[in-house]
């Protein structure tokens, strides 16, 4: 078990990734896709507007593109720290 | 081969492929019953996660909802994946790192108490026992549809294939089958989407043929702007058009978001990997299976928008919508590619009526006046027609000559495509009845596709449902047989006595659910609204306090629960009726009626605020967690020394 300092450390360093991802994941979908739709609307992406783009199909692939960088972040962060299983 | 035949075999093919599936995969052990041993690799978790979490919702119903919604029911589509991003962050490698089988086992430790431990059970069941009626309505339409049984019967098939395979193979039987289950499932909504689009775009990628180009004219114009103005011609609000209400759209997709991430039959599938850092990555692989339909999802709706009123109006497929008559009753009788039509109206799901008796069938957004000055015609000559043989019936006579001239009045002074209603001979829109939950499932038959596909589609629809009907039961037996008989009423049981206590409660669990698929309380879409905004109330709030914050004690954590569970209920019951009774609800279910524009299924995020507010406010004023409990919450909050689950 690493000692308290470090793992209070490790804790501050994941509070921080986790903001950092919720902030976009806020914002490409409530942001982009709901509140700013209407103040995007000029911007198109194909047939579509931004914002109805981003409310059907953009935000999920920013979801998934966020998990898989969170994990990887992660991944670094536990040997960083030498929590890691 | 006729289409029932077709139907059949290959709906037989898939369940044998289940039943081997979950014979080969027996449970032996209460881990491998609860969570499959912990020996399932991210991958082939995340595909079992993503069947399990497909329901009969979001395969049936979903691009049905946003076929009719448009951009409003984009709510849908963010909502049912950003939970996983929740998922991922703030619950999935903690949980983990904790090591337990059961979502109220987390609660009970962490807020060492018992009696916590048993709220979290209630909230289990109240929101798993909603869901899993659904999925029995679901298996039981599928059924009566495509095998042309009763929806009785269905039903009670339905529940028979679950058991057999869920009742013996535990987690582990049900994982191994959900992911034959998610490759059936996806086949069959991506293979006739993609027949679509080539169709309708000339592009075989559903998502990039959504904003493309529309191939019946060349492609010049997009195919969103076809879709706009077809439906804009028959008085339909537009398709793209922006949400009337900002904050309502908000909270739906906010408590569907956080409604996912507290859902437990979801959260266990995390508890089955075997590292911390796969319960990270397991989301993620979830999300890309999950994302495979959910981005498929809104070409399927526009698409099979603009067929169903093509196929209604055939002259908007190249030019005007109006440009040739509206179709009729001889072609629908006549033209083999429309059977579709006289097949769902026996369900009662679509119907039609020529009203103005010209033979065509007129498909418009008929305005609220018109729609009352043709009842008030209705009512006077129903009136007319009960009048006594020998009554005076010139006054009856005179208020229908009244009712029709009134309505003369409307028609003449509503416009459709620039002419009056009156000048056309229109009377009302005469396809009176299109069920959401047709679009999908008669997909393929609108477009004329083969019919194997057709085929496939039935297989799909009832894979979905009994993928998450299983992940359910198993949710509901291992609540009632680890956390309610082993956690509180005999602790002192074996591990077979236990493992019998989890199969003969899931029994139990699947007779309850087929009761009350049989005899749903008069609603169906409405207990979505209720499991999501329950768990977004409860679940999600009490673990996250149980994670991120050190001073929460038991009591806060009671009361909170508490408050999000009976908040979120009572609001929903006011407009849906005391537990969904129809009749009983004290505020009409209009836009105008609801609190500040918010819709029953919109409250979620404030029944989750409401829940962490009275949880701080109690925590503040009650003594601190002891010392082991911070030393717990120290330890989830770092991977090293996971290990196996422990079960006792």
């Amino acid at each position: 078990m690493a000692d308290k300092s470090s793992s209070s450390a490790y804790w501050a360093a994941n509070l921080r990734v986790i903001w950092i991802s919720l902030a976009i994941w806020f914002a490409c979908s409530f942001g982009i896709g709901i509140l700013l739709r209407p103040a995007l609307s000029g911007i198109s992406i194909g047939g579509a507007d931004i914002g109805f783009w981003f409310a059907q199909n953009g935000s999920i692939y920013v979801f998934l593109v966020l998990i898989f960088a969170y994990a990887v972040k992660m991944n670094k962060l536990d040997k960083e720290f030498g929590v890691d299983e | 081969m006729d289409q029932f035949t077709l139907n059949l075999i290959v709906i037989a093919m898939s369940f044998a492929l289940y039943f081997g599936i979950a014979i080969w995969a027996r449970a032996g052990s209460t881990a491998e019953f609860y969570a499959a041993g912990q020996g399932v690799g991210p991958v082939v978790n995340g595909m079992a996660t993503a069947a399990d979490w497909m329901s009969a919702a979001s395969f049936i119903s979903m691009a049905g909802l946003i076929a009719f919604g448009g951009y409003n029911n984009s709510v849908f589509l963010m909502g049912w994946t950003g939970g996983y991003v929740l998922l991922a962050l703030l619950l999935a490698p903690y949980l983990r790192k904790f090591g337990k089988f059961t979502v109220p086992e987390f609660v009970g430790d962490r807020f060492y108490s018992t009696s916590a431990r048993m709220v979290a059970v209630i909230c289990l069941l109240v929101i798993s026992i909603t869901y899993v009626i659904g999925q029995m309505v679901g298996v039981g339409v599928t059924f009566a549809r495509f095998l042309e049984v009763s929806t009785t019967t269905g039903l009670l098939i339905g529940s028979a294939v679950v058991f057999a395979y869920a009742v013996f193979g535990g987690m582990k039987g049900i994982t191994y089958t959900q992911v034959a289950q998610y490759v059936v499932l996806i086949s069959a909504y991506t293979v006739p989407a993609i027949f679509i689009s080539l169709s309708l775009t000339g592009n075989f990628i559903p998502q990039l043929g959504l904003i493309g180009g529309y191939a019946p004219t060349g492609g010049e114009t997009y195919f969103l702007d076809k879709l706009d103005q077809v439906v804009t011609d028959l008085g339909f609000a537009a398709y793209t058009a922006d949400t009337s209400n900002m904050l309502n759209m908000f909270l739906v997709t906010m408590s569907l978001m956080i409604g996912t991430a507290g859902l437990p039959h979801v959260i266990i599938r995390f508890f089955t990997v075997a590292k911390v850092s796969d319960a990270r990555i397991s989301a993620g692989w979830a999300l890309v299976f999950i994302a495979l339909l959910y981005t498929v999802a809104p070409a399927v709706g526009s698409m099979a928008r603009l067929n169903i009123t093509t196929t209604f109006w055939p002259g908007a497929v190249q030019g005007e919508t109006f440009s040739q008559p509206a179709l009729s009753i001889a072609e629908i009788d006549s033209n083999p590619d429309l059977t579709w039509i006289r097949n769902w109206e026996k369900t009662g799901l679509l119907a039609f009526t020529d009203r103005n008796g010209d033979g065509l069938i007129q498909y418009f957004n008929e305005p609220a006046p018109l729609t009352a000055a043709n009842k008030a015609v209705a009512d006077a000559n129903a009136a007319l027609a009960a009048a006594a043989a020998d009554a005076d019936k010139a006054p009856l006579e005179a208020a229908v000559a009244a009712a029709v001239t009134a309505r003369d009045a409307v028609l003449a002074e509503t416009n459709l495509g620039g002419r009056s209603l009156a000048e056309q001979g229109f009377v009302g829109n005469e396809l009176t009845t299109v069920n959401n939950d047709i679009m999908v499932l008669a997909n393929p038959e609108i477009a004329a596709l083969p019919g194997w596909v057709i085929a496939l589609v039935a297989a799909g629809g009832l894979a979905a449902a009994l993928s998450t009907a299983a992940g359910l039961l198993l949710a509901i037996s291992s609540a009632i047989s680890h956390d309610l008989i082993k956690g509180a009423l005999k602790p002192n049981i074996t591990e077979k006595g236990e493992l019998l206590a989890a199969r003969i409660s899931m029994a139990g669990a699947i007779a309850l659910a087929t009761w009350l698929g049989l005899n749903p309380p008069g609603f169906a879409a409405q207990v979505v609204a209720l499991a999501f905004g329950l768990a977004a109330a409860t679940i999600f709030p009490v673990l996250m306090m149980g994670i991120f914050s050190t001073v929460v004690t038991k009591e806060g954590a009671i009361v909170g629960m508490l408050v999000g569970l009976i908040s979120t209920a009572v609001y929903i019951f006011l407009y849906l009726g005391w537990f969904f009774i129809p009749g009983t609800n004290l505020l009409p279910n209009t836009p105008a009626a609801h609190f500040m524009g918010i819709s029953p299924a919109a409250f979620g995020p404030i029944g989750a605020l409401l829940n962490f507010a009275t949880a701080y406010l109690v925590s503040m004023m009650t003594k601190a967690p002891p010392q082991d409990v911070q030393d717990l919450i120290q330890s989830i909050r770092v991977p090293k020394g996971a290990g196996a689950a422990q079960a006792h």
